[in-house]
């Protein structure tokens, strides 16, 4: 028993997940001092709002676990294209081409909400596909093609709802044609069902998107962990000339985990704006919520479990700055994530200083001779197998 | 004519930012380190300078110097971007952090600070800084009158100190990079840094300096970007960071080139924002809200030339790697 809990506690997750809620720590006493500085006699209030207020209702929660859906798909983007070594930057317009989907598939087309979320992933998944191309077959920096791509999506998304006169929402009734037509009234179906969870947790915010959310981070795990195809695409990450010479198709598997991380935004898109509460707004500024992946999936350090926690984490802190305001500014809240995530940046010094915490002392060589054993053993297992 | 100068001039405007924030990066990349945090810088360098210049415009020493009180602003702009993009360096050079990480935080780090100090110091839901009208700079300052002539509007329609600054900084730049030990030295720290060590190069110290020059050229391209967008401080740059970075690699990390690539997408942007009243573009008009087809157009056409231009693409050959003297 004791040794099991050696080897836990000198494996590599629990120093990463120790290294993530120690910049956690650190984040919110960033956030602390700040509050101090800038409206000390209200500083104690606003920070128990942060740390209390997810909880504080049964709505407040709700709103917590309505947020954090799309940021666990936007933040599993982001994490699955760093698995195999790429930075997708580009999730935000992979979010807006998923949501232009969905939304056209169940106001124009007047479908069940499930096909708009299938329209969601294709959609985000070309959109994803562009900058894996571009990578794979002309050697163009992926960073760029996403960037451009943001733009180039928000732009033709904008262009095309602005020619479908049924898209709007003064085809249906309402005054204003800035956004698109509210579920309720253009096609009830097409939200997401609530499944008696609004009336649980008395929030209109409420339906079963979190859980949709949660099932396909298992199932980014599964494909990660426990397939021949996560293993190629980690291989990839790592070092990309090994795996080439070890025959692994590296142009194919950039296309592939690009094409499955659009799909994975392109889906969050789908959640957020199937939900019947969220209206797409035509503006020219790009939707935060990809950017948002990007945090999201480092604090997690790209694992696809620790995603939902850390999105979960994100979303409660948000609704926390929101119940700060007036006397604060809820950016605040960004400049606490910012820290964690430049502190995060860390990880692999902390993971190092944790790992030393456990050892036990003066063990250098045998330490190393453990090692050894360990991996001796490991590699006979794999024979046996 | 008046619209050939206009264009012209906005191109000329909306270059400057671009120039100098790529050639900021292009500073970083070469000395080895990825610098995605130049949206963040350029926030910094325009929250801190568009202070200075409100704060000078009340006291009253603003009107009076209108170009002394610019340069001061644009020293502020530099020099706040310097020390905020030393954040950067500190963790990707001391600690070898994941340097697109480090510089995520930074981005996240700056438009948020920006908003809260704007409003500690505007009051609450005051979140636009404006900018005083006396930093153009106008016919008056050369004793000229004001006549409606090509080079008149084209000069004159949009004219800021940071414009001919940049044409200085570029040629400082293209002569530091290539021309001094100091650039040489710092080429080597992005293409082989061991190699560079091992003649007694000091690869923490150059990637300090590679950094420390992009957030100085990044602060002051923050600056010229809220001067040309002329609605004052939002807390934001609209992606011109972004965009710069995407100049750099279109230049292909040279400083002339990164001259050719931002007036190139500047033209194409500012013939997009312009599209209605140019006479000889299709104006679609079948299609509802054909602006967006033009707002489009940089960015394909940007994606375009990139795609052409690919097989020439060399970035350097150790941006991104911290350097672990250690390593074999």
């Amino acid at each position: 028993m004791k040794t099991k809990l050696q080897h836990f506690l000198r494996s590599a997750g629990f120093a990463s997940c120790l290294a993530s809620i120690a910049s956690i720590l650190v984040g919110l006493l960033v956030g602390l001092i700040l509050l101090f500085a800038f409206n000390a006699p209200f500083a104690m209030h606003g920070f128990r709002q942060i740390l209390t207020a997810g909880l504080a209702s049964l709505d407040k929660l709700a709103k917590v676990l309505y947020q954090s859906a799309p940021l666990i798909m936007t933040g599993l983007s982001v994490g699955f294209a760093f698995k195999t070594g790429l930075f997708n930057i580009g999730a935000s317009g992979q979010y807006t081409v998923g949501a232009f989907c969905a939304l056209v598939t169940v106001i124009q087309f007047q479908l069940p909400w499930y096909l708009g979320l299938l329209a969601a992933m294709v959609g985000g998944a070309i959109w994803g596909a562009i900058p894996g191309l571009f990578k794979a077959r002309f050697n163009v920096n992926e960073v760029i093609t996403s960037i451009m791509f943001n733009w180039i999506g928000l732009f033709a998304v904008n262009l095309s709802l602005n020619n479908m006169p049924m898209m709007l929402a003064n085809y249906w009734g309402a005054i204003n044609k800035d956004r698109t037509a509210a579920l309720a009234q253009a096609n009830p179906g097409g939200m997401i069902p609530k499944a008696g969870l609004d009336e649980l947790m008395h929030s209109n915010y409420m339906n079963i998107s979190i859980f949709i959310a949660v099932a396909i981070a298992i199932l980014c795990w599964v494909i990660l962990s426990k397939t021949t195809f996560g293993y190629e695409l980690k291989a990839c990450g790592y070092n990309r000339n090994a795996s080439i010479y070890a025959g692994i198709n590296a142009r194919r598997n950039i296309v592939l985990s690009m094409v499955i991380a659009g799909a994975l935004s392109g889906i969050g898109g789908g959640i957020y704006y199937l939900s019947g509460t969220a209206q797409y707004t035509l503006v020219k500024t790009l939707l935060p919520m990809g950017f948002n992946g990007i945090p999201t999936a480092l604090l997690a350090s790209s694992h696809p479990l620790g995603t939902i926690f850390s999105a979960l984490f994100i979303s409660y802190i948000q609704v926390g700055g929101d119940a700060m305001q007036p006397e604060f500014v809820k950016e605040i809240i960004d400049i606490i994530i910012a820290a964690i995530i430049y502190l995060a940046a860390f990880a692999l010094l902390m993971r190092s200083l944790i790992g030393k915490l456990f050892r036990p002392k003066g063990g250098g060589m045998a330490d190393k001779q453990e090692q050894a054993t360990q991996a001796k053993s490991i590699e006979q297992e794999a024979q046996n197998a | 004519m008046k619209i050939i100068a206009d264009i012209l001039s906005a191109t000329i405007v909306f270059a400057v930012p671009l120039l100098l924030v790529a050639l900021g990066g292009m500073f970083s990349e070469r000395s080895g380190v990825i610098n995605i945090a130049l949206e963040g810088i350029m926030v910094v360098g325009a929250l801190f300078s568009c202070l200075v210049l409100r704060a000078m415009d009340v006291s009253g020493f603003g009107p009076a110097h209108p170009q002394t009180a610019m340069l001061l602003a644009i020293l502020v702009a530099a020099l706040t971007g310097a020390v905020f993009s030393l954040l950067l360096a500190f963790a990707s050079v001391h600690l070898k952090a994941d340097q697109t990480i480090g510089g995520t935080a930074l981005n996240m780090l700056a438009p948020a600070l920006a908003i809260t100090v704007t409003w500690a110091i505007q009051g609450q839901g005051q979140t636009t800084i404006l900018i005083p009208t006396w930093v153009r700079i106008t016919q008056a300052n050369f004793g000229m009158e004001v006549q409606d002539t090509f080079l008149q509007n084209l000069v004159f329609k949009s004219f800021y100190l940071t414009t001919p600054l940049a044409i200085l900084l570029l040629v400082v730049a293209a002569i530091l990079l290539y021309k001094t030990r100091f650039g040489l030295r710092l080429r080597s720290c992005g293409e082989h840094p061991q190699a560079a060590d091992s003649v007694g190069i000091n690869v923490y110290r150059m990637r300090y300096a590679g950094v420390f020059i992009s957030g100085f050229l990044g602060g002051i391209g923050g600056l010229a970007y809220t001067v040309a967008a002329g609605s004052g401080f939002q807390s934001a740059v609209a992606g011109y960071g972004f965009l710069a970075l995407a100049v750099m690699i279109f230049g292909n990390w040279k400083p002339l080139n990164i001259l050719g690539a931002s007036l190139f997408f500047a033209l194409f942007k500012i013939i997009g924002s312009y599209s209605a009243s140019i006479p000889f573009l299709p104006n679609f008009q079948n299609v509802k809200s054909s602006e967006y087809i033009y707002l489009m157009l940089p960015y394909i056409v940007t994606m375009t030339v990139l795609v052409l231009t690919s097989r020439k693409s060399r970035a350097p050959k150790a941006e991104g790697i911290p350097y672990d003297k250690g390593q074999r």
